[in-house]
């Protein structure tokens, strides 16, 4: 907040530029390297090289992106109104915390247990195929029902009491708070978390990868790692990486302009007291469909720590992929950390750098990792043996895609302790290292935490850059379980799974405990 | 007339103990320090919250078990008293049928109550193009048309400046004379209660500790807390 002094000019505090130009140039560089060569090699193969093949890959991607965000929001939409309208029941805020879990999971481990329940040789003794389209529409729903649902509830929950009294003092029956009350609410948000699901489903890699059915059901991302990696054919690769880039680039601004991908809010604050739905059909309706989601969701998580317990192969593989995953993490985390802290700094006292940074920390959102990694492919290939580089591509690609997850708890606690202390500190005189060690420091300790927490933890879930780039001796614990299930020793995935599980949860809550404020 | 006939409450840690009439056509201020159970009072009449024990009766009925629409009984709040996604009119309607299922009479009813707040060109204009003020004449318009003997106002105006509220209060006192309603308000200006109310109540800590014709509540000095409340707004007031 800008004051004045005696003659007139507005004072304020005016953290150093040059660490966020620095940041930005850094992102700049890393953007060019990725996505110059792609839209080079495309304009020299021209608009003629876009054979059938990729059409159709589009449109799968687009069909089942757009199955996957249907079936998710009529999922998310049941599931949150029935969970709005039982506002206390014992077990809700188990409900609630297991809402969180697919997305908080590495997409791999939640992949594994909903192979060990639908496949063929899974609990349900392989009901029907989960190989091809419905396995992608299966795992999509698994994680983006309960985000839909997390998502929806707090819009739900933002309707103010005032309403929820008129409501049950004007006699509302259940359609006409449907009508009047939760529809327009819910409406307000319901086009932003649609593209947010789209954009998910559209980019999606693990649950294509290893669900997908040959080339008659692979998505652009996919066909981008399976063109580079497989086929060697960096041709094909990039007019597959152009046409990823114009979809989620364009989805991704989209979504910025009606509100911001992360801008999407959940659920914290004690919502309402309602006063309707008190009649047995109601509660039996919204009994059926939370026990509904219960069955989707419990399953295939029960299933990791069922089986997993049992089939966990201790030896050298596993402890070296271990080691890889927490080192990669941790750089990946640190190098996400030290781009969003000056960044965060600008943005929290200048509208422009806010802007520019909210857009700048979606860099691998806007060019999705496969069309960088199409770029950096061609720029390196005549070094692409190299372990150490690779190492550092997949650090690079992580830090970038958690770069958005590490801005955000940053930046939001970094602008509320510049209106708290900033004027205080110009009062009393204390800036630079002074002011860090003495008064940001000790107020940022739990944001910063947090914000290397979640650096950590994407990383350690990251299936896409790993494949990429990986090889046979430079495996993480994702890119080992993906082996596992590939070499027939399904029971070893499993276990691996569950360590890489406890690994990842274990963190997050320790992330959610630096998040609560004190 | 409004009974609470031995009303006990409890909310978190605080026991409140109501035991009150609010004769029938009068007009109550309630005043008294914040949490000490002013809009609790309210809901209890209203049916937002139902008693641990005791009765509430209002005219010979009693009200105690049933739901809130089926008490007679409008109540007004500080804020979000409007859908925001209807416009002026349709706000007003859902006080005759939620369905909208409205007769040709009820619509005369509507716009006679449109006119009567002052808002007959507002008919179409969405709660966002409406001043703080404009909204909550849609209330009472919502209020007329619903037409029950008991009008609760919580804070209703408290964020309108002095002049507005004055209208305001002038628009409610109107209301009231002319179909006879059984008001009560909660506010926090003293001056609102001795502008408009022929009674004022001083509640503190759960407890309804006076209830007197206004002017003789305002002068009295046996009403333990109430000058500590009120300090030293009687003597610049006066």
């Amino acid at each position: 907040m800008p004051w004045r002094n005696d003659t007139g000019d507005v004072v304020t505090v005016q953290p150093l530029r040059a660490p966020g130009y620095l940041a930005l140039a850094l992102l700049g560089v890393a953007l060019a390297a990725g996505f110059l060569p792609v839209l080079w090699m495309g304009a020299r193969q021209g608009a003629g090289a876009a054979d059938p093949y990729i059409l159709r890959v589009l449109s799968f991607t687009l069909l089942q992106a757009g199955l996957s965000t249907l079936l998710s929001i009529i999922g998310g939409l049941l599931l949150a109104r029935a969970l709005a309208r039982r506002q206390a029941f014992p077990g809700r805020g188990f409900v609630l915390r297991l809402l969180n879990l697919p997305l908080a999971l590495p997409s791999i481990v939640v992949i594994i247990g909903i192979i060990e329940v639908y496949g063929r040789k899974g609990w349900l003794g392989g009901a029907f195929s989960i190989y091809g389209l419905q396995g992608i529409l299966l795992a999509h729903v698994f994680f983006n029902v309960p985000l839909a649902a997390r998502l929806l509830l707090a819009e739900l929950e933002r309707v103010p009491a005032e309403s929820w009294k008129l409501a049950a003092q004007l006699g509302f029956q259940t359609a006409d708070i449907w009508r009047v009350v939760e529809w327009p609410q819910l409406r307000a948000g319901l086009p932003g978390i649609a593209l947010l699901i789209f954009l998910l489903c559209a980019s999606s890699f693990a649950v294509v990868l290893t669900l997908g059915g040959g080339p008659g059901a692979t998505t652009l991302e996919v066909a981008i790692y399976q063109a580079l990696r497989a086929d060697f054919d960096p041709q094909r690769a990039v007019m597959l990486a152009l046409v990823q880039f114009l979809l989620c680039g364009s989805l991704v601004l989209l979504a910025q302009r009606w509100g911001g991908l992360m801008g999407t809010r959940a659920s914290g604050a004690t919502a309402a007291r309602r006063y309707d739905a008190r009649r047995g059909v109601a509660i039996i309706i919204d009994a059926g469909l939370i026990a509904l989601g219960l069955i989707l969701l419990l399953p295939p998580l029960m299933a990791i720590i069922i089986s997993g317990a049992s089939a966990i192969h201790a030896d050298a593989t596993l402890l070296r992929a271990g080691v890889t995953s927490l080192l990669l993490g941790s750089a990946s985390a640190a190098m996400a950390f030290l781009l969003a802290w000056p960044l965060a700094q600008l943005a929290a006292r200048s509208a422009a750098w806010r802007r520019g940074s909210g857009l700048a920390v979606l860099a691998a959102w806007i060019v999705p990792p496969a069309v960088l990694a199409t770029g950096w492919f061609i720029t390196f290939i005549a070094h692409a043996s190299s372990t150490a580089l690779a190492a550092s591509l997949v650090v690079a690609m992580n830090g970038l895609m958690a770069l958005p997850f590490v801005f955000q708890p940053l930046s939001t606690a970094i602008a509320q302790a510049a209106s708290a202390h900033d004027r205080l500190c110009l009062g009393l005189g204390l800036s630079g290292f002074g002011r860090f060690w003495q008064i940001d420091l000790p107020a940022l300790k739990r944001p910063i935490g947090l914000s290397l927490v979640m650096g950590l933890i994407l990383s350690l879930g990251d299936l896409t850059a790993i494949s990429l780039f990986g090889t046979q001796d430079f495996m993480t614990l994702p890119s080992l379980i993906y082996r596992q299930m590939g070499s027939y020793r399904f029971d070893a995935a499993v276990g691996t799974a569950l360590i890489l599980g406890i690994l990842v949860l274990a963190l997050s809550s320790l992330s959610e405990r630096w998040s609560r404020p004190r | 007339m409004i009974r609470l006939a031995d009303v006990t409450f409890r909310y978190e840690d605080m026991e409140m103990y109501f035991d009150a009439v609010f004769t029938a056509a009068s007009f109550t201020a309630i005043i008294g320090p914040s949490g000490g159970g002013k809009s609790t009072l309210l809901n209890l009449i209203a049916g937002f919250e139902v008693p641990q024990s005791g009765r509430v009766l209002i005219g010979t009925q009693d009200v105690t078990a049933l739901p809130p629409d089926q008490r007679p009984v409008n109540m007004i709040f500080q804020d979000n008293n409007v859908f925001g996604h209807l416009d002026v009119w349709t706000n007003v309607a859902l006080g005759i049928s939620p369905r909208l299922a409205l007769s040709a009479e009820d619509r005369e009813r509507i716009d006679t109550a449109l006119a009567d707040v002052g808002l007959v060109s507002f008919k179409q204009r969405k709660p966002d193009e409406l001043s703080g003020g404009e909204r909550q004449r849609v209330a009472v318009a919502r209020a007329l048309v619903r037409d029950r003997p008991v009008l609760l106002l919580d804070e209703p105006f408290a964020a309108l400046g002095p002049a507005l509220r004055r209208d305001m209060l002038d628009l409610v006192t109107a209301m009231q004379k002319a179909r006879r309603l059984t008001v009560v308000m909660v506010s926090h200006q003293p001056e609102d209660a001795q502008y408009a109310a022929s009674h004022t109540a001083y509640l503190e800590a759960g407890r309804i500790v006076a209830l007197r014709p206004t002017t003789e509540l305002f002068a009295a000095t046996d009403i333990p807390g109430l000058a500590a409340y009120l300090g030293d707004w009687r003597s610049i007031g006066q």
